[in-house]
């Protein structure tokens, strides 16, 4: 191993307005090395990678790159210097060519005039050395997802790149498509480029990676050798908590409903969706809680968009209380009283230039149709009786709800759902970002709910939160369900061993 | 709350106050301006002269507005408006007695029947088939044409039939019949709109269509419904068009209305970007158009800077309502604080 780092990122701060995004985090990277930046939501690896391609100045700390300070002011000058960037969506043109695609920004010239010839030349040769045998003159949106990320790649190894961070690349390829790019990442290991490999995947990182360094909540935890840390001990870092400690954290506040009840509300048989989640099966009874367990891009997501027709699954069926029913659409869903509160409350939630009245009745008002109006007193009565039982704060039913903090707009959402009187519940994250006092309320809301025989499916990536919510916990781990669990004498240090190593418990 | 001071933060204040110059202007150069006399039990005067003959572009922008609010745009208007007078002008000119009120209905009929295809096809290709409005209506503009111009052979139609020439030209209790048309058709839109839940579901589609969908709106049905509007609206504005020139010209009839009825709708306030509307901003808009077309004559502006004057105007108002210039000029607002879920919460 090469003894002097490439990259040495010391003592970096960065603080948005009222929050500190890293605090003084330390990094380094190797040439020829594979390193792995490891956090939850939040923990501020985006942060620290925008501090190194120069889309962030920092406050505070210094970068050296081949034992140089470096400033970066933007993006440019990093990939100038040496610091290339693939982002996880693809920033190409897909309605350009791949030699295009390869060499925007740099096309070799002669007279003034693009050479397109030479464009041509050079983009195949540097997908020849990536093993990648496609024509440059071809258009990228022909080829699929993963040869388009082949070709960021590609794009971003041409300009002589010391230090290649790759964010999120496998997000969205299947295992055979990874195993290509795991090859090409390994090539260009062997000519000394130092990479730096973000995954949500854990079996991955363990695959490929040499170095993993730990984030959490912006700060570092530490920087092991991937050969020197167990999955168990890597997901406790990441989570931030002790082993010793978790075993002793009492949890059990539920008890399964009895496995024998004959039809359960809803269940999911071989429910699964090519690219997204692995087929599962599933039983939601009347009135339970179901956590959902896993880390972040295990499924989880993709688990409750089946189940509430966000997406359409191309395998399995669903029966509610015994009666297959294909749930192809939210609106099929809502119908058979199913609700889905989506993690992502801005872009998928809710509507942020209408009032707290408009966006609690959406979901009711789309049900009836848009002709039978809910009348104005109505409204203004479903508005505020919401508004006073989850104390949603300012109590304006006009007030708009781009406005309202995010525990509030999570409230009105919740409202929103709960006037269609749900039978099955689904709330993906439902307490992140929020709050201490709002999320202590929606928990209880929650528990009440099922107390009165909503069924609910509860995700979260607080285990505790799952734990002391749910009747039964699935959990989740690439993508596929790999247990299944009444919740009796678990323990979140047993849940984590699941999510870390995938065998039954 | 202090009223005076929220004014100029009101959506409907700037289009206001231009129409509001626009017609002190005109009272400045023409002092008989707003007198209204009454003349064989009609009224007339410049103002009356306004709402008629903005009666067209009112009627188009109406349909425009919602069309705009699901993020959509309806550029087919100018062609289903010569679409509309050559087919109603066609069976008037070719029945036996055009002057009988039951021809001129059933003329009548059949363009605004017609209409509703030509809507149904601009929603067919936004709603269904997911066509870019921009392209979609692009089409109908361009083809629209040539099917008005293959209803009237190629020919300029002239109709006189008493009835027709009401819609356009005619007076009832004393005032413009189109008026009263255009009038109607706002009731309609606003009632429509507000009364039902149409107005709610079109600013939720056009804010966040994907939010919408989980919460099972049937985005489809919504936008085709503006479309079909549009088409309706437009078809009318193309039979008082016709009627009050009584002839029917595929060519020019209805030559860059939509230009002005997207105006109209931006100067009303209602974003191009979709989501909140303002019917009534559109009618404050039509009429600033209108108004901005008289005094060009009033003021006596000579023709060939007459676009240059229009186009100023415009600008003045667009720059009045553009973000950059309402933040300096209530500089004392809070700025937007960039949180740190907006800056990180994206990926991590």
């Amino acid at each position: 191993m090469t003894p002097t780092p490439i990259v040495e990122m010391t003592d970096i701060s960065i603080t948005f307005p009222g929050v500190k995004a890293l605090d003084s985090v330390s990094f380094r990277m190797f040439p020829g090395e594979v390193h792995s930046l490891m956090g939850e939501n939040g923990a501020g690896k985006s942060t620290l990678i925008k501090a190194l391609t120069g889309v962030y100045g920092i406050d505070g700390g210094t970068i050296t790159l081949d034992g140089d300070v470096l400033v970066v002011n933007g993006p440019a000058q990093a990939q100038a210097a040496g610091i290339s960037t693939v982002y996880q969506e693809v920033n190409l043109l897909p309605n350009l060519s791949v030699a295009e695609n390869i060499m925007l920004g740099r096309e070799p010239r002669r007279a003034g005039l693009v050479d397109w010839r030479a464009t041509r030349e050079r983009a195949a040769v540097l997908l020849e050395r990536l093993n990648l045998d496609i024509d440059p003159a071809s258009q990228l949106s022909d080829h699929s997802l993963a040869v388009q990320q082949l070709v960021a790649i590609a794009r971003a190894t041409d300009v002589q790149a010391k230090v290649l961070i790759l964010d999120e690349p496998t997000s969205s390829l299947d295992a055979g498509e990874v195993a290509e790019l795991f090859r090409v990442i390994r090539g260009l290991k062997k000519d000394g480029v130092a990479i730096l490999f973000v995954s949500h995947f854990l079996d991955q990182v363990y695959e490929i990676a040499d170095r993993l360094t730990v984030l959490r909540n912006g700060s570092l935890v530490g920087e092991y050798l991937t050969t020197d840390i167990l999955r168990i001990e890597l997901v406790h870092k990441m989570i931030g908590k002790e082993l010793a400690a978790l075993d002793t954290l009492e949890a059990k506040t539920r008890t399964a409903t009895a496995e024998s009840e004959e039809v359960p509300y809803l269940r999911a048989t071989g429910l699964g969706r090519k690219g997204s989640v692995e087929p599962f099966d599933l039983r939601i009874g009347e009135g339970e809680v179901v956590g959902l367990a896993g880390l972040l891009g295990s499924g989880r997501t993709e688990v409750a968009r089946l189940l509430t027709g966000a997406d359409h699954a191309d395998s399995g069926d669903v029966a509610i209380r015994g009666v297959r029913k294909r749930l192809r659409t939210p609106r099929i869903a809502l119908k058979e009283r199913i609700a889905y509160s989506s993690e992502d409350r801005k872009k998928e939630g809710i509507v942020e230039d209408l009032s707290v009245r408009d966006n609690i009745v959406l979901a009711l008002q789309a049900d009836r149709g848009w002709f039978r109006r809910i009348s104005k007193k109505r409204q203004d009565e479903l508005a505020l009786s919401y508004i006073q039982a989850l104390n949603i704060r300012p109590a304006n039913p006009d007030a708009l709800v781009g406005n309202l903090s995010g525990g509030n707009q999570q409230k009105v959402l919740l409202a929103r759902w709960l006037a269609v009187a749900p039978r099955l519940l689904v709330l993906d994250e439902p307490t992140r970002g929020i709050d201490v006092g709002a999320k202590a309320e929606i928990q209880k809301l929650v528990s009440s709910l099922a107390d009165e025989g909503m069924s609910v499916v509860f995700i979260s990536a607080e285990l505790e939160e799952v734990l002391r919510l749910s009747h039964r916990i699935a959990v989740m781990r690439d993508r596929k369900k790999v247990a299944d669990l009444a919740n009796e004498d678990i323990t979140v240090g047993q849940i984590m061993s699941l999510i870390a190593s995938g065998a039954e418990a | 709350m202090n009223r005076l001071t929220d004014l100029p933060k009101s959506r409907l204040f700037w289009p206001i106050v231009t129409l509001l110059a626009l017609l002190i202007l005109n009272v400045i150069v023409a002092p008989s301006f707003f007198s209204i006399r009454i003349q064989d039990g009609h009224l007339f005067g410049s103002v009356i002269d306004i709402l008629r003959n903005g009666a067209p572009t009112l009627l188009v922008a109406l349909g425009m507005t919602l069309v705009i609010a699901t993020r959509g745009i309806d550029l087919s208007v100018g062609a289903v408006v010569a679409i509309s007078g050559a087919l109603a002008c066609t069976i008037i000119a070719d029945s036996p007695d055009p002057g009988s009120v039951g021809t001129v209905l059933s003329a009548v009929g059949v363009s605004l029947l017609f209409s509703l295809v030509l809507g149904s096809w601009n929603g067919l290709l936004v709603a269904v088939l997911g066509i870019q409005p921009i392209i979609a209506t692009l089409i109908l503009m361009t083809a629209g044409r040539g099917i008005a111009m293959l209803i009237t052979e190629g020919q300029i139609i002239t109709v006189s039939s008493a009835p027709y020439k009401t819609i356009g030209a005619g007076f009832w209790f004393g005032l413009p019949v189109s008026i009263i048309i255009a009038g109607a058709m706002f009731a309609i839109a606003a009632l429509l709109t507000r009364k039902t839940a149409l107005g709610l579901l079109i600013e939720s589609v056009g804010i966040n269509p994907e939010a919408s969908r989980l919460a099972g709106i049937r985005s489809r049905g919504i936008i085709w419904t503006v479309y079909l509007f549009s088409a309706v609206c437009a078809a009318i504005a193309g039979l008082m068009i016709s009627s009050n020139v009584t002839a029917a010209d595929a060519n020019s009839a209805g030559l860059w209305i939509e230009m002005d009825a997207i105006l109209a709708v931006v100067i009303g306030g209602t974003s191009l970007a979709g989501g909140r509307y303002s019917l009534t901003g559109t009618l404050i808009g039509a009429f600033v158009i209108q108004t901005l077309t008289t005094t060009v004559y009033t003021v006596g502006i000579a023709a060939e800077i007459t676009l240059v004057f229009k186009a100023l105007v415009v600008i003045a108002v667009c720059l009045l309502q553009s973000p950059v210039v309402q933040a300096r000029m209530h500089r004392t607002r809070p700025a937007k604080v960039a949180t740190p879920e907006s800056t990180t919460g994206a990926r991590a």
